[in-house]
């Protein structure tokens, strides 16, 4: 019996090496939504002059399954991850809606005209106090949004493929239901 | 020379933390100022994960700066605030966590750790006594040989 009392560190260290390798896989600096599963925020946002769509409300968008995206001109990974929601628009997957991130609305018309513009309807958030209320800390962030108006889902960092047709796809259908 | 290292020394010495809080955030009311300053550095900066939004100097930071300051001015409490961000960027943004069952390991972490590795000192050296305090019984005649025998077999130095 005291042999075995023996093998209790190493036993110990074993464990705790698992949990801190499992805790290596994952990245520390993405903070998990705090809205996940509560109702959006109510807001109501005018639109960006001139881009061809109109402004935003939670109202807008209540009622069916959507997705917010925020984004910004000056923000590079928004470029990267933009073809993907052009995809999605093209196709008709889900109501894409977007809130464009303290942004100046002539470069913001000026990144949507050059690149396309996915978006059903923008929120032009110049000071990004409505974003502060969907708990956005850096652009671009994603969310899903059921017919309920909950937050399901949050991505934050830019969309790739893997991300929309393993994550994404599969939760628009689930929610379509 | 003495003239310039003194004058290095004074530069140096009159060099002052560099504040993130620029004058025109500040409030106008002393007290509601303080208090700002005081939740700030309770907040942490999503963006500069170890900086509070006091230290940040981070677009971010000062939004949430501004957002604190508004909230004060409304009339909110400390807590009411505190709260407020937490309900929007989840527990992490509060650097000081709160004491619920899922940070309990945190909280008491150590101290249990602490305690039971007394507690293991505490078994180690009543243990040690025992076996100490057990009287040995005096050596056999061939023994003692032996023992005789493998002390003069030691290499000299």
């Amino acid at each position: 019996m005291r042999r075995l009392l023996y093998f209790a560190p190493l036993v110990a260290f074993a464990l705790v090496a698992i949990w801190f390798a499992l805790g290596l896989t994952r990245d520390p600096s993405v903070i998990p939504s705090a809205l996940i599963d509560q109702p959006m925020p109510d807001f109501d946002l005018p639109a960006v002059k001139d881009a061809g769509v109109p402004g935003l409300s939670d109202e807008a968008i209540r009622g069916k399954v959507a997705l917010v995206n925020v984004f910004a001109s000056w923000c590079a990974p928004c470029k990267v991850e933009h073809p993907i929601l052009m995809r999605l628009a093209r196709e008709k997957r889900v109501a894409i809606y977007g809130i464009n991130y303290k942004d100046w609305w002539e470069d913001a018309r000026g990144w949507l005209g050059q690149l396309g513009n996915p978006y059903s309807a923008i929120g032009y958030d110049e000071a990004g106090r409505v974003a502060l209320d969907w708990g956005v800390y850096g652009v671009p962030e994603t969310f899903l949004i059921d017919k309920q108006g909950r937050i399901r889902f949050k991505h934050v960092g830019q969309l790739t493929p893997d991300i929309l047709n393993n994550t994404l796809l599969p939760l628009i259908a689930q929610l379509e239901k | 020379m003495i003239a310039r290292v003194a004058l290095f020394l004074v530069i140096l010495l009159a060099a002052l933390p560099a504040w993130a809080v620029l004058p025109n955030e500040r409030l106008a009311d002393p007290a509601l100022e303080a208090r700002a300053r005081a939740l700030s550095q309770e907040l942490r900066c999503q963006v500069c994960q170890n900086q509070s939004i006091d230290d940040s100097n981070a677009p971010l930071a000062a939004d949430l700066r501004r957002v604190v300051r508004e909230r004060l001015t409304a009339g909110d409490s400390d807590t009411a605030i505190l709260r407020f961000m937490a309900a929007r960027y989840g527990d992490y943004v509060l650097l000081k966590p709160p004491v619920r069952m899922e940070t309990w390991a945190l909280w008491f972490g150590p101290l249990v750790i602490l305690l039971i590795a007394a507690a293991g000192l505490v078994v180690y050296f009543r243990r040690r006594r025992e076996t100490a305090a057990a009287p040995s019984a005096p050596l056999e005649p061939d023994e003692l040989r032996r023992v005789a025998r493998l002390l003069d077999e030691r290499p000299r130095r």
